[in-house]
């Protein structure tokens, strides 16, 4: 590797571009037409929302993509070749999903990190199986997404759903002991998928029972209505699947009401937008998220690095979309190709170092190597308690 | 179920019935004067809301106390909220006055979502708290489970603004000059009516309803972002139409059975349903009386 990385850098010095890629390339043999079609950039597409109430979760991917693209591209890229982002918009909404599925692979790009929402990845993922390109989402945890097995090019770095209402159910029936639970979603696909396993897992077992099962409205004007019949439910403890605005919404108004109640939620909760928004109210909230991996070397470079380039601390999937990058990047690298059954191969079957840890993905396209852990929030910020 | 739980939920429904008539309101005069949708009624709200969040962020800086926050950050929205509807009814209906209907409508489409973009630019997308300007009270123990103090300025601003309105209606001689205008537009300026100043002032009358709405309701949840007028002033123009559009006892009425029949449904069936009940309790009222509840007959309109 040295000795390769120091050749390199040598003729790059000379400016010689085309022999850079020979010589990184030579180790396996590849043929001279193959060799001229290598000096296109490596692309990869970035697809989230990037506007729209959820932004601050599609933003943070494209920093992590970016700080990973100018680390490798200033390394001399991958085997030789730079790499290049196409940034696309979806908004989190299914039906802009799939016409930005439609324009990136129309515009040639090689894999695709991405996209940020459930819904969205769906509706995305039929158009880049046809087009035979591999997705890769830091944070879309919908379990069918890979338990059903329609989609071989679908790989993600985040854990799935029922792992994480899993987590919830164990925590609230096992650590917090309460037996009365309201399960609370926003009727979206990841909110109801997250709450069915939720009332599942509640249900299959003898400790606790459902008392209230209900979606809520997005963006209603008020909550007041849910907020009585949990409190006439005798709920112990609610379970939300969903986002942040509706959560913070329904805190807001139990606590202002007085009511006691511990709420759980997920990862799509624990957002520091969610403690913003909610101020006072959001204290002692539990919310279930990725692993804390603040002493893994490579995540604290790599939140260093995020902070020197924006002047700020990443924000939501920050390290699984730097995590999901590296591997990509890796994919192309190993495979020394931008074939799909090369980069799957790769994927299932190589192990890479990421801020999450060392993983590979198994044969339906989950992580192997991450999970998730609960939080709370305790005086403004969120912090791990198991 | 218990009493108190039947009177949360018809408490709840009065406090979403009481927003809706606020933003209703300002669809029923324009209406009913001009025979326009204003779909950009609901931006008016929205925008309402965010100059009070301006305004009271500012204050707090300043160290002003609680009560006067309130008063000026209402005053500011509802002065704010009034001058964008002012401009919006020169800049995007009146030169479509003569034109046929359906132009102003789609005029009214395209102002809506320009004012959601400008916010949105201007602003952020994320959601923002909106600080809590009125004082929570304790109540006594009967009642304090059930009812907030935000929720009561909600109720009583709401009557405030209906009586307010209904003098201006029935004895100023405004009020005289809108009635002649929504009878005969035409007839109303032969008799000497300004029918310009007419509308203009039901523009900014509608809009200080609206922006009181607002800043009220997002004082009471504790956040807002650019979005929030698009459901309030979809559901608040349904409950001019259940009501029937064009009638202002009408509209508060329409708001109010809106109001109830969510949350009712939501409490003693499922709010999965919240939507389609209230859906489906207007098309029935609409069946049966197409005119709505307490409206005109009249067909030819939009």
């Amino acid at each position: 590797m040295l000795k390769r990385h120091s050749r390199v850098l040598a003729i790059s010095i000379a400016g010689m571009l085309a022999i850079t890629l020979v010589v990184a390339c030579s180790q396996k043999e590849e043929t001279v037409v193959v060799q001229k079609e290598e000096v296109k950039p490596v692309k990869i597409a970035v697809v989230g929302p990037h506007s729209g109430d959820l932004a601050s979760y599609g933003i943070p991917t494209v920093r992590a993509a970016e700080l990973v693209m100018e680390r490798r591209n200033a390394l001399c890229g991958v085997n030789g070749r730079s790499i290049e982002l196409v940034v696309e918009d979806d908004v989190c909404k299914p039906e802009i999903a799939t016409s930005s599925a439609t324009k990136v692979a129309g515009e040639g790009v090689h894999a695709v990190l991405g996209h940020i929402c459930s819904g969205a990845t769906k509706a995305a993922l039929g158009i880049y199986k046809d087009t035979n390109l591999v997705a890769m989402s830091p944070s879309a945890t919908n379990p069918a997404l890979t338990q059903s097995g329609d989609y071989p090019n679908f790989f993600r770095t985040i854990a799935s759903d029922d792992a994480q209402a899993k987590l919830e159910v164990e925590f609230a029936l096992g650590v917090l002991k309460v037996s009365k639970i309201a399960v609370l979603h926003d009727k979206g696909d990841y909110g109801k998928g997250l709450a069915e396993f939720a009332k599942g897992f509640i249900e299959a077992d003898s400790r606790g029972e459902v008392v209230l099962y209900e979606g809520v409205t997005p963006g209603a004007v008020d909550y007041s209505a849910v907020v009585n019949k949990i409190d006439q439910s005798g709920a112990e403890a609610v379970i939300f699947g969903g986002y942040h605005p509706e959560a913070s919404k329904i805190v807001s108004q139990m606590r202002k009401k007085g009511m006691t109640t511990i709420f759980i939620s997920d990862d799509g909760v624990k957002d520091d937008t969610f403690i913003k928004v909610a101020g006072e109210y959001a204290e002692g909230v539990y919310a279930t998220g990725p692993m804390d991996t603040t002493n893994n070397p490579l995540a604290i470079e790599a939140v260093e690095a995020h902070k020197k380039k924006y002047g700020e601390d990443p924000g939501a999937f920050f390290l699984n979309a730097y995590a999901a990058a590296q591997a990509l990047i890796n994919a192309v690298e190993k495979s020394c190709s931008t074939d799909y059954n090369d980069i799957v191969n790769v994927l299932r079957n190589e192990w890479v170092a990421t801020p999450l840890g060392i993983i590979k993905f198994d044969e339906r396209g989950d992580a192997i190597g991450v999970g998730f852990a609960m939080y709370q929030v305790k005086n403004g910020a969120y912090e791990e308690v198991i | 179920m218990n009493i108190d739980y039947f009177f949360q939920m018809f408490l709840g429904g009065l406090t979403r019935g009481s927003i809706y008539a606020l933003i209703a309101l300002g669809y029923t005069m324009v209406y009913g004067i001009i025979q326009l949708i204003n779909f950009a009624h609901g931006e008016i709200y929205m925008i309402g809301a965010f100059t009070g969040l301006i305004v009271a962020g500012l204050m707090t800086l300043s160290g002003w106390n609680s009560l006067s926050i309130l008063v000026i950050a209402s005053m500011a929205a509802v002065v704010y909220a009034s001058a964008y509807g002012w401009t919006m009814e020169k800049i995007a209906y009146k030169p479509l006055r003569k034109a046929p209907r359906l132009s102003a409508l789609i005029s009214a489409i395209g102002m809506s979502l320009f004012l959601q973009n400008y916010v949105l630019l201007a602003q952020t997308s994320d959601f923002l708290p909106f600080p809590n300007l009125i004082p929570e009270f304790k109540f006594l123990k009967p009642v304090e489970h059930i009812v907030r103090s935000s929720e009561i300025v909600i109720y009583v601003t709401t009557a405030v603004v209906m009586v307010l309105l209904t003098v201006m209606i029935k004895f100023t001689r405004m009020g005289k000059a809108m009635r002649a205008t929504s009878q005969d537009q035409e007839m109303a300026m032969l008799v000497g009516v300004d029918v310009n100043r007419v509308i203009s002032t039901t523009f900014v009358v509608g809009s200080a309803t609206a922006a009181l709405g607002g800043i009220l309701i997002a004082s009471h949840i504790g956040q807002i972002n650019f979005y929030i007028g698009f459901i309030a002033g979809i559901k608040a123009f349904v409950a001019a139409v259940l009501g029937g559009i064009g009638s202002m006892p009408g509209a508060v009425l329409g708001s109010l059975v809106l109001g109830w029949t969510e949350s009712f449904f939501t409490g003693y069936i499922s709010s999965d349903y919240e939507d389609v009940f209230a859906f489906l309790f207007l098309v029935f009222i609409l069946i049966f009386r197409p005119s709505g509840i307490l409206g005109r007959k009249e067909t030819d309109k939009v």
